[in-house]
């Protein structure tokens, strides 16, 4: 639910990206992609695979400079990449604390175990746990200083649908309980019409926005029948990017 | 276990054997090596050489491993000094450990400082080209996640560099460790007045004393061998302890 006048949280505006191989023909990634994130709004980008969304994560979390254009607005985000980036050799706690700067990094963080199910799990190495469970640990990770925005990267692949499931729940109720912002991109249309405020629908290379779909109905009252309806109905007016 | 105990039985019985059948002091059996040992531990000869040859080991390797490790780092982490080194890097690394050792007596003088700057010089490049393998190879992704979370230069350090580095370093380490000692045997020859690698000198032009010579051999052996294994050994276990 955007908040109408209110400061956007993140604000993308992509003019242009190119890559330039030294030993191919250069490729445009993204061009003219602008979209903002309201507070407390959970927006997913969705668009074909290689079509430049993980690039234009990569430029809004300042890890690629080489474009045209302006980005703000992630400093303080907490990021989920789609692999879980643990240290191996560290435990999941001291994992998590990185997520802190350092001179808060002795913080109380009993509440965040807790409420991820991760109490238990402390003292453990990233590598005895599942991957859903590492993907607990990188969301603990991201949420440790309590960003004002969280940005994830196709959070939830390769999991099977129950741990797909229980994940997807605890961002929605974290971000439902903190009021923070959430960007997530995805390729898997129905998660995104489970819990999206907005959809952004990106084309293939160069990735550019081609329509921005409200779902104005409450997460709570999506059956699967308004699930069902809503993608059949964007399906016919984009079949280029959701099939049915 | 079993097998390494019957592995050394054999060994020492044929010596025997080929002792009793040359019959020369230029072959000694392993009783006659044994009491010199004790023979030289007894005028305390020993405990004093191999305390030297110790010495200028361990502190020759610590300084080697800890300039080593931070070469590595910037050859691995800079195009443009790996570029610039990698050249004198080569020649030093194909340098024979003799010439180095007595360059470095006649530039800086029949000193200890000369000994240990010969031993470093020695077994700098290998430990240098070996983290720098170790510093080519970091995990992109991590480094990533590193510069997304903003983490200050001393966590990136202590939670991403080293523990990537660790089992390079300590491959440099144990490999570095042989090499070390068997260096300070030559410099001490050459001129140091104590060590292993003195007594080994002078028992053989004195009086070609083979037994002498095999018997300090055979303790600095052990005494590196045991390092190895109660301390090197361990220390991989331990930094491997995550996996």
């Amino acid at each position: 639910m955007s908040v109408a006048g209110a400061e956007p949280v993140l604000q993308v505006a992509i003019a242009s990206k190119w890559y330039r191989p030294r030993d191919a023909e250069p490729v445009e990634a993204v061009r003219n992609l602008e979209f903002e994130v309201a507070a407390g709004e959970i927006v997913c980008l969705i668009g074909p695979s290689g079509a430049g969304k993980t690039t234009t994560l990569r430029i809004l979390l300042g890890l690629d400079t080489a474009f045209e254009g302006r980005v703000s607005g992630a400093e303080r985000a907490g990021i989920v990449f789609q692999e879980p980036r643990l240290l191996p050799w560290r435990s999941v706690e001291h994992n998590v604390r990185l997520g802190l700067p350092r001179a808060r990094r002795g913080l109380d963080l009993d509440g965040l175990f807790a409420q991820l199910g991760l109490t238990a799990w402390r003292a453990s190495y990233p590598k005895a746990l599942s991957l859903g469970m590492q993907r607990r640990v990188a969301l603990a990770r991201a949420l440790a200083d309590g960003p004002r925005v969280l940005v994830l990267d196709e959070p939830f692949v390769s999991l099977d649908d129950a741990a797909a499931a229980e994940l997807r729940g605890l961002v929605v109720d974290t971000v439902d309980r903190s009021g923070m912002s959430v960007l997530m991109v995805t390729h898997n249309v129905a998660e995104a019409i489970g819990i999206a405020d907005r959809l952004l629908l990106v084309s293939r290379r160069p990735a550019g926005l081609i329509a921005a779909v409200s779902l104005d109905r409450p997460r709570r009252e999506r059956d699967r029948a308004w699930a069902e309806a809503t993608r059949a109905n964007l399906a016919a007016q984009h079949p280029e990017i959701i099939a049915l | 276990m079993l097998t390494r105990i019957a592995s050394l039985v054999v060994l020492l019985a044929a010596w025997q054997l080929a002792a009793l059948e040359a019959g020369s002091r230029l072959l000694p059996a392993p009783l006659a090596v044994l009491r010199f040992i004790v023979q030289e531990a007894e005028r305390g000869d020993l405990a004093h050489n191999v305390g030297m040859t110790l010495l200028r080991v361990a502190i020759s390797f610590t300084v080697a491993m800890l300039l080593g490790v931070v070469l590595g780092v910037a050859l691995g982490r800079s195009k443009v000094t790996d570029l610039t080194l990698d050249t004198p890097l080569l020649v030093l690394l194909n340098t024979p450990a003799l010439v180095i050792t007595v360059l470095a007596y006649v530039w800086v003088g029949l000193t200890e400082t000369a000994a240990i700057l010969a031993v470093v010089l020695n077994k700098l490049p290998n430990v240098a080209v070996i983290v720098r393998e170790g510093a080519r190879n970091l995990d992109p992704g991590l480094d990533e996640m590193a510069r997304a979370y903003r983490l200050d230069r001393l966590t990136w350090a202590r939670d991403l560099l080293i523990p990537q580095l660790q089992p390079y370093i300590v491959t440099a380490a144990r490999s570095g460790l042989s090499l070390a000692w068997k260096i300070v045997l030559v410099v001490e020859l050459l001129g140091r007045p104590d060590g292993v690698g003195f007594a080994i000198n002078y028992y053989f032009v004195q009086s070609t004393d083979v037994a002498a010579i095999i018997g300090y051999s055979l303790v600095f052996m052990a005494v590196m061998i045991g390092i190895d294994v109660l301390l090197l050994q361990r220390l991989e276990a331990y930094v491997r302890r995550w996996r």
